[in-house]
Formats: structure tokens, C-alpha cells, sequence
């Protein structure tokens, strides 16, 4: 289904649609109100946009870079080409390791290379430890938001399935007694762990050590407990120096929910005594979209979903609209190069507004990357038949004053003595819920022409 | 000093659909002090097919565009959206000369009052209530307000001459520049979301007393009317040029 027809179907539900629309501008606003306390923060941006330029530009020598500090600390290094090598390679490190217990905090790339289902269906159980994440994994969906994976759920929703998988009160929609049930349950899975995955917000070329962000804590209670850390990292994620971190976690943060900087910011270096760390590097198309040049940039991301928040549409269709493991803004400028056909009608939705784009912590041109990909989308021929005909007849009538004049007028006067019936039907999407204009009997050429030359 | 040489760009839906504000625009103009001269052979700017995705079949538009403009000091148009489309995207085969001179002189109407002709007040007089309108093009792509999501110093082009006029209230909303959800094809290729996206603007204005919604782009105030109309809603669209033109409600 297109996103369109998606959309559709969520604006039915208007005030659900409404909740949802306000729940995430309520997160925009909390962006601003923080990004404003930063008299630099548009220089911030600058810099993260020129540090990922770098990045970007000579990604190979810092990813050399990186393996070679990771492994002298006492780092595994390995390299997926993509999601199947990924999960290949997580399988078989649990393989050595007789794990069947895995504690997983959150990574929107293993959503991406569908890691939760390989390894359930090798035997495995997988509990995704961050609060919205078990939430939607209890009820069998992806995340609907990379920041906020459960943000389509209203407390009524999760106290069900609480009710349902963690035997709390029915009826209790206490988020406090809720969130103390998750907590329970989820203290035994970390006990009980062989392996803790996680993923990686920063990884740091010259130090060879990473970052993950968390608000729970989450990813540390995994790591610290389990004798085995995997973690997951896309190849964009490399940032120089050490010190070019803080311009990043500062405008994370703030981009995402806007706090001054997540309550857990931990770094890994190397493995205590006795125990393993395995960074995984995936590229999974990453380097295909390096190579193309109008959409390079998008990789410059780190995910801090301000993007969706601030998306017009995002807020008004919900996650799932984009049927996509990245929605909103950011992941049709992403989805397209994995997958252009199951994509194409992505990067149509949207308005072109631009507000993705100045909120954009890393300046990524988002907006102008969706005017793109509908060019490479049309040329590829992935559009629909009759939209192209229109197209071509638009463009001929346009490039011609003389069709425009005649073809103008003809269709003022038909729209003027048509009964209504003819004009508004199912052909007419825009007279179905909204009026057409009411056509002058002249226009402004028309007119021009009797009073001025 | 001579006047300043104009080519008045008027975008095709508004020579179509809204003559009146092409008149108040070029009405405006002259009042101000400008040469005026409306190119006879223009039609559009072609962004209606570029946006979905044709900008290659725009060649016979571009060509047309350019030999049409190319020879004014200045275009000026009363749209933020067919402005910034002819500031990125212009440009005829064989013609980089013309083309450039094209984008790097077309302005929308409002920045063009503000920023070449250097007027910072208008006298007439609007007794109303009104709501402003930020279409995003213009807002974010010709920056004639300075937006929401930056943190740089405030600024607003239009509002700024509105406050100058007699009479005029400007209301506040609770999201001053949030899209209206026209957006070219958009308003049938994803028509459920669009009229939303619509009704949630006018209930914003209608719920801060607007009688009037104003702007710089008759496009999203064609989608917001056709709502209003549609609904029977309490408030009515006006473009910002026959306001400035000194018009009525």
C-alpha cells in the first residue's frame, strides 16, 4: 500500500490523529525550548554538518582507523556487507559463546537487518530492554518512531498488553504502575543474560572506543551484566576525534526530546577482564547511497528524530504510514536507495515544507533530497500511467502561451456552466472534500490586454 | 533616479482563478514607484511538473520562462512558491547568461517592497482581525521570516508591513508556521491528509478570531478557502497584495 492510502486510512481516526499530531509537536516544542537556551546552536549544527562532511568524505581511513584502535584495546571487530552477514555473524558469536538469552537495548539497525526474528527463529530469546521497544515487541510491531518506538500507543493500549504479558491489573493505566511492572520483569532478563547487543550512536576513529545514548540505563544494566557485548553499528557512525564528540551528544539530545543530553552517555573502550566486546560494522547499502551524490549527505544522520516530529505529515499519518524501518522525513530520503520501487511513494510524502531540514541538528537538505528523489523516482519509470500523461500534456500546454491562453479559457467557461455533478465526482480528488475556486469571467491576461496595453 | 524596470510574473493559477490579486499587485507596484510591464506570452513557472517529478520535461516552460523575463531589471511575483521554484530550478538550454540573470533578480512581491524598494510602511487602512499565514516556501526557502525551528534573530518580512497598516490586528496562533498541506499534487495525490492538514490551520486562525486569513501564497489560501467554502466556515482568504493594495474584507 502507498503511503498515501496508508495515511488515509490513519486520518480516519480524527482524534486519535489529533492526539497523535499534538503528542509529537508537545516533543517539537521541548526541542525548541532547548535548542533556544544555546545561543550557539545554530553554529553547532555547522559543525556537525562539517565534521560528518568529513566523515563522509574519507570514510574508508577513519573505518581502518577505528578497527585498528578497537582491536588494539581488545575489540572484535567484524564487517557485514549486509543485514544477512550482520545476523550471520551475531548468530555465530552466540554459537561460541552456548548463548540462548539475549538482552537487547535499543538499535535501529537491527530492526533494519531483522535481527530479532533471525535469531528467534534459531531458538533464541531476544528481549528489547528499552521500555517503548518491549512494548511494541509484546505487541509484535516494529517501532512507529526511532526515538520513540511506542509513541502510536496511548497508556489504555499498554496496559493491555501489560494485563496480558506481564499479568498486571486490568484496567490499570497507571504509568508509573505500569512502568514498575516493565521494570520487574525486565531486571530478571538482565540477571539472566548470556549476551547484551546493543548499538552505537559514536564511534570514535581515533580512540577505536564508541558511544550509546540511552534514557534508561538500559544498555549499561546489559553490557554490565552479561559476559558478552555485541554491538551494532552502521559504517556512517564514525566520528574523527574524541574530542568532536561533545558538538554531538550537545545537539542529540536536544534534537530528540529536547534534554540538555541523554541520561546515560557510556562509553565502551575495551572489555573487562574476563569479558568480550564485538563490534559488528555494517554497511547494508550505506556505501551504495556514498556514491550517489545528490543523497550522500542523508548519511550524515544520527538519528535523533526531530525530523518526524517536526514533519506535518509524520504527525498526521503515524510510523507505520511509511512502512519503512526509518519513517518520516529522513527515512524517505534513506528507503528509496534500498529499495526504490517498494519506496516510491516516499519521497511523495511530503509537502516540500522544509521544516525537516531546519531542524535538522547535522543540516541534512532533506527537503531538497525528496525533489530529487521524485526525479530519479519518474525516470526510472516507476510512476504511476496516468499521472505521466497529465504531466505531458501539462508541460505541452504550459510551454505553449497560445494552448495555455485558449485551453485557460475553455476550462474557466466549462467550470462556470457545468452543473456541479460533472465537476465533482470521483475523478475530482480535490472537490472531494474542498470547493474549487470560483472562475472570473476574465482573467488577469484578459484583462490586461482591455485596460492596459 | 529612474524607476525601477518590472516584469510582472503573475503565477498561472492566480491569471486563471485570481485576477484580483494580480491587479492589486501590479496596482501596488506602480503605486510605489515601479515601471510596470506584464509579460503577454508567459504561462508558469513549471513547478507544479518539476515538483512531482518532471522537472525534465520542462524544457518548452523553461525556454518561454526566460525569454519572457530576461530582459526586466527585476521580476517580481505575488507568490513565495513559484518564486523560490524559479530561483532553484530556472534555467533554458543555451541560455546560462539569461538564465542566472533570471534567478538572481526574481523576487517575491513582499521582499521586493521590503528589501529593493525599501518601504517599511504602507498606508491604508484594513479594520480587522487577521491571520497570517507563513507558506513554507517562502518562509523557508526564501527566508522572509526567519522560522520556528532556528535560533537566530527574529524577523517576518510580511508581518512587518502588516503592523504598519491602519486598523490591522494581527492574531497570534498556536503554530505560527506550520504547512497548510497544499503542496502542489500533493493536495490530491495524498488528499486525505491535505484537507486534515487544512482544516487544522483554519480551526487555528478561526480559534484566534481571524475574520481574515492572509498570505503570500494564493495557493494554500485556494486549498484553505476551498475547505472554508466546502464547510461554511466562519472566516474568508485574502492575498496580502490587495490588503497592501488597500482592498476591503
Amino acid at each position: 500500500m502507498s503511503h498515501s492510502q496508508k495515511a488515509a486510512e490513519f486520518v480516519q481516526n480524527e482524534a486519535k490523529t489529533n492526539w497523535h499530531n499534538e503528542t509529537l509537536w508537545w516533543v517539537r516544542n521541548k526541542r525548541d525550548i532547548s535548542t533556544q537556551k544555546i545561543p550557539e546552536w545554530e553554529e553547532l549544527r555547522s559543525l556537525g554538518s562539517a565534521v560528518k562532511e568529513n566523515v563522509m568524505t574519507n570514510l574508508a581511513d577513519y573505518l581502518e582507523e577505528f578497527e585498528k584502535n578497537a582491536t588494539a584495546n581488545g575489540i572484535h571487530v567484524h564487517w557485514a556487507a549486509d543485514g544477512q552477514e550482520h545476523n550471520r555473524i551475531v548468530q555465530s558469536i552466540l554459537e561460541q559463546h552456548n548463548a540462548k538469552k539475549v538482552v537487547k537495548s535499543k538499535s535501529i539497525l537491527t530492526e533494519e537487518c531483522g535481527l530479532n526474528h533471525h535469531l528467534e527463529d534459531i531458538g533464541i530469546e531476544v528481549v528489547d530492554t528499552d521500555l517503548g521497544e518491549r512494548i511494541v515487541q509484546f505487541a509484535k510491531q516494529p517501532p512507529s518512531h526511532i526515538v520513540l518506538p511506542a509513541i502510536h500507543m496511548k497508556k489504555e493500549e499498554i496496559s493491555e498488553l501489560f494485563h496480558k504479558h506481564l499479568q498486571t491489573e486490568e484496567g490499570n493505566n497507571d504509568p508509573q504502575y505500569l512502568t514498575e511492572a516493565a521494570r520487574q520483569h525486565l531486571r530478571e532478563k538482565f540477571l539472566n543474560a548470556d549476551v547484551a547487543i546493543t548499538g552505537v550512536n559514536f564511534g570514535i576513529a581515533e580512540t577505536g572506543g564508541f558511544v550509546v545514548c540511552t534514557n534508561e540505563g538500559n544498555a549499561d544494566m546489559g553490557v554490565h551484566l552479561a559476559p558478552v557485548h555485541i554491538a551494532s553499528m552502521g559504517i556512517e557512525k564514525l566520528i574523527p576525534r574524541f574530542e568532536d564528540l561533545g558538538i554531538f551528544t550537545r545537539l542529540l539530545a536536544r534534537s530528540a526530546t529536547g534534554q540538555p543530553i541523554t541520561n546515560y552517555t557510556s562509553h565502551f573502550h575495551r572489555p573487562e577482564s574476563g569479558k568480550e566486546i564485538h563490534v559488528v560494522l555494517v554497511d547494508n547499502g550505506r556505501t551504495a547511497q556514498l556514491g550517489r551524490e545528490k543523497f550522500r549527505n542523508s548519511l550524515k544522520c544520527i538519528r535523533c528524530g526531530a525530523c518526524m516530529n517536526t514533519c506535518p505529515i509524520y504527525r498526521r499519518s503515524g510510523g507505520y504510514s511509511y512502512n519503512s524501518t526509518v519513517p518520516g522525513p529522513i527515512g524517505s530520503i534513506l528507503s528509496p536507495g534500498f529499495d526504490l520501487k517498494k519506496n516510491k511513494s516516499l519521497p511523495f510524502a511530503s509537502t516540500l515544507c522544509g521544516s525537516c531540514s531546519d531542524v535538522c541538528p547535522v543540516k541534512i537538505n532533506i527537503h531538497e533530497q525528496l525533489y530529487e528523489w521524485r526525479q530519479v523516482i519518474v525516470s526510472e519509470g516507476l510512476d504511476a500511467s496516468p499521472k505521466k500523461f497529465a504531466m505531458k500534456v501539462a508541460s505541452k500546454v504550459l510551454g505553449s502561451s497560445k494552448l495555455y491562453f485558449s485551453l485557460g479559457k475553455m476550462a474557466r467557461k466549462s467550470l462556470s456552466t457545468l452543473p456541479n455533478k460533472m465537476i465533482y465526482n470521483n475523478l475530482n480528488a480535490w472537490g472531494k472534500q474542498r470547493d474549487l475556486p470560483k472562475p472570473p469571467k476574465e482573467s488577469f491576461k484578459e484583462w490586461y490586454k482591455k485596460n492596459r496595453s | 533616479m529612474s524607476k525601477p524596470k518590472v516584469g510582472l510574473f503573475i503565477p498561472c493559477y492566480v491569471d486563471q482563478f485570481y485576477p484580483q490579486v494580480a491587479i492589486a499587485s501590479l496596482e501596488l507596484l506602480e503605486k510605489l514607484g515601479c515601471e510596470v510591464t506584464y509579460p503577454m506570452n508567459q504561462t508558469c513557472c513549471g513547478q507544479p511538473t518539476a515538483n512531482s517529478g518532471y522537472e525534465h520535461l520542462n524544457t518548452s516552460v523553461n525556454d518561454l520562462f526566460v525569454d519572457n523575463f530576461a530582459s526586466f531589471e527585476y521580476i517580481v511575483c505575488p507568490s513565495g512558491s513559484c518564486t523560490l521554484h524559479v530561483k532553484e530550478h530556472m534555467h533554458a538550454e543555451g541560455k546560462p547568461n539569461e538564465s542566472l540573470h533570471v534567478r538572481e533578480n526574481s523576487y517575491e512581491l513582499v521582499e521586493f517592497i521590503t528589501d529593493v524598494l525599501g518601504v517599511s510602511e504602507i498606508s491604508v487602512v484594513f479594520p480587522h482581525k487577521v491571520g497570517y499565514h507563513a507558506s513554507c516556501h517562502g518562509l523557508r526557502g526564501l527566508r522572509l521570516g526567519s522560522g520556528s525551528e532556528r535560533n537566530i534573530a527574529q524577523f517576518n518580512k510580511p508581518e512587518q508591513l502588516l503592523k504598519t497598516i491602519e486598523g490591522l490586528e494581527l492574531v497570534d496562533l498556536d503554530m505560527k508556521d506550520e504547512c497548510c498541506g497544499f503542496g502542489g499534487t500533493f493536495a490530491v495525490a495524498e488528499e486525505a491528509l491535505s484537507v486534515k492538514m487544512g482544516k487544522d490551520r483554519i480551526t487555528d486562525h478561526i480559534k484566534h478570531e481571524a475574520e481574515v486569513i492572509t498570505g503570500y501564497d494564493m495557493s494554500c489560501l485556494m486549498h484553505m478557502e476551498g475547505i472554508i467554502n466546502r464547510d461554511g466556515l466562519p472566516i474568508k482568504v485574502k492575498h496580502i497584495a490587495e490588503i497592501l493594495n488597500g482592498a476591503g474584507l
